[in-house]
């Protein structure tokens, strides 16, 4: 692997393994114990394995790959939610997450509850908060609804004020998961601008993304990963195409 | 750096302006589309309060043979409806913001904290009900007996934290937590001096009295009969009713000591158990 002057994401030999049938009960995994630990109690299987790569600060990568390829479970390390089972994950720097759409939202809460909530979450203090409120809600759009609780918002909107707060806490990486799909057409546009912005200020950015031809134009680098296995890390254009050339073999 | 690996119960002092969020956000919800709101915090202990006063002390009349029987009530049931709730909360606090946790990454010992805290806000307005009727019956505590309220008070909190941490762990693993935690809530009213005297027990358990004792929620039951109950009694009541030997002396920091060993080994299992959060929920 080569080395990086100014590593924003170092990933050695990651392994992620998923319990599949879980055991909710202590009945049944009391019964497993008293007959002697025979068999396993829940089927496993990895959803990563022996992935490694670094970011550089300030890269623009695409993570690409088919449905169920371990995408989300990628950014999911990297931001934290999840823990390696093997190997180890470095990062540097504040990230921030747009991992689904919506995730940190209480939907009980209103809009302006949760810009709080969120904002806090990703690290915010509450001044700069009151600060940016009212910046996050022009370039969300929400206008008079951001007192609405979120529950009542469309997945668009949801969308909108989810990526206008992600953006203005000034992440030095951002993770973007195929998020944008729900946005219309303008709003689309304006955050791929400003997701341009960010790279163009040397912020890393780590997109996922199934609209390929979004993704060439937006990122650098591609990483390609199949089952849980990366199989392709190069400029974008290449990894594209051979994603490309791997899903027309299968058919 | 590693991502997602936090320093436990450290982060959440440096992470207060979430926390606060937490508790407000707790208390919204809770109380979205009630129309009495945080008056329901005082309802619960009140009618709670009849009916055991009714009960136990007009019925089985204990009323008569303790001397202001409803201070007394009172001042215990304040305690353990704290923790009750406290514990209640913290339990099912991971469960319950699963969809936080599951996708975004925040000290998850914030959950636990802030539904012990979110108790403690429903406790501080019966608090000063507790006091106002004591002051009515002539209550004047001495400065020891203030710092009595507040180690008590810190002893129900960090014990509700500490068993809140461990069950609540637990319970993204096996539900049956829940159900755990719901007898021992049931027996906890029983198992502490709140509706009967410290002394019936003693009567009963003879010699194996200091296992009574060593319950950390009797020692601050007793602690609150203490600070309310007792500056209320007259010399000839205050002969009839003595304190449980050694109170202050030796049970209060025992009970301290032992309530900060329950909340570390719930820190540590709570910390084991919450890297595998996200994926388990
Ligand atoms: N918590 C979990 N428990 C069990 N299995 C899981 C869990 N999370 C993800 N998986 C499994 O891990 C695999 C990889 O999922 P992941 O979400 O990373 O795929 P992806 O590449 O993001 O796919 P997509 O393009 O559909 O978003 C899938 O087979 C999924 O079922
Ligand atoms: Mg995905």
């Amino acid at each position: 692997m080569e080395v990086v002057d100014d590593p924003a994401i170092v990933c050695t030999t990651v392994q992620k393994e998923f319990v599949l049938r879980h055991t909710r009960s202590l009945k049944e995994a009391l019964i497993w114990i008293v007959k002697g630990r025979k068999g396993d109690l829940s089927k496993k299987f990895d959803a990563l394995q022996d992935v490694s790569f670094t970011v550089a600060r300030g890269e623009t990568v695409a993570l690409l790959g088919l449905n169920g390829s371990g995408k989300s479970t990628l950014l999911k390390l990297i931001s934290g939610v999840l823990q390696p089972d093997k190997g180890s994950l470095l990062t540097k720097g504040r990230i921030a997450g747009l991992i689904e759409v919506g995730a940190g939202f209480h939907h009980d809460l209103s809009g302006r509850d949760n810009v709080y909530l969120n904002g806090a979450i990703l690290g915010m203090s509450e001044s700069t908060i009151d600060e940016m409120f009212d910046s996050i809600v022009d370039f969300a759009e929400i206008g008079e609804f951001i007192d609405t609780e979120v529950k009542f918002y469309s997945s668009g909107m949801y969308l909108r004020l989810a990526f206008s707060i992600a953006v203005h806490t000034d992440p030095e990486i951002f993770l973007v998961d195929e998020i944008l799909a729900v946005g219309d057409e303008p709003f689309q546009r304006k955050c791929l601008a400003k997701i341009k912005e960010l790279a163009a200020a040397g912020k890393t950015l780590l997109v996922v993304s199934h609209d390929l031809d979004l993704v060439s134009t937006v990122c650098e680098r591609g990483i390609l990963l199949e089952h849980g296995q990366l199989i392709a890390d190069g400029p974008v254009a290449d990894v594209v195409s051979e994603l490309r050339r791997r899903s027309r073999a299968d058919e | 750096m590693p991502p997602g690996r936090g320093r436990g119960l450290r982060d959440v002092l440096r992470d207060r302006f979430l926390l606060k969020l937490l508790v407000r956000k707790e208390i919204r919800v809770r109380y979205r589309g009630s129309v009495l709101g945080l008056m329901w915090s005082y309802l619960k202990p009140l009618l709670q309060f009849a009916v055991y006063f009714v009960a136990l002390g007009i019925f089985l009349n204990l009323q008569g043979s303790t001397p202001n029987y409803a201070i007394y009530l009172f001042s215990g049931i304040v305690l353990i409806n704290f923790f009750t709730e406290a514990l209640g909360n913290a339990t099912r606090s991971i469960v319950e913001n699963r969809d936080l946790i599951r996708k975004i990454y925040l000290p998850r010992e914030l959950f636990p904290v802030a539904a012990v805290w979110v108790s403690a806000v429903h406790f501080f307005p019966q608090l000063v009900v507790l006091m106002g009727a004591c002051l009515i019956v002539g209550w004047a505590p001495s400065v020891l007996q203030i710092a009595a309220l507040v180690v008590a008070f810190l002893l129900v909190a960090v014990l509700a934290t500490g068993l809140g941490l461990l069950f609540g762990a637990v319970n993204v693993y096996f539900r049956d937590s829940e159900n755990i935690v719901d007898m021992i809530l049931m027996i906890v009213t029983w198992a502490s001096p709140v509706l009967y005297v410290w002394s019936m027990v003693e009567d009963v358990l003879g010699e194996w009295f200091f296992l009574y004792q060593l319950n950390p929620m009797t020692v601050a039951v007793e602690l609150f009969h203490w600070v309310f109950w007792y500056p209320t009694l007259d010399a000839a009541e205050l002969a009839a009713a003595p304190m449980p030997p050694d109170l202050l002396t030796l049970w209060t920091p025992i009970a301290l000591a032992l309530t900060v060993l329950i909340m570390f080994l719930g820190q540590i299992t709570f910390r084991r158990l919450s890297a595998n959060f996200a994926q388990e929920l």
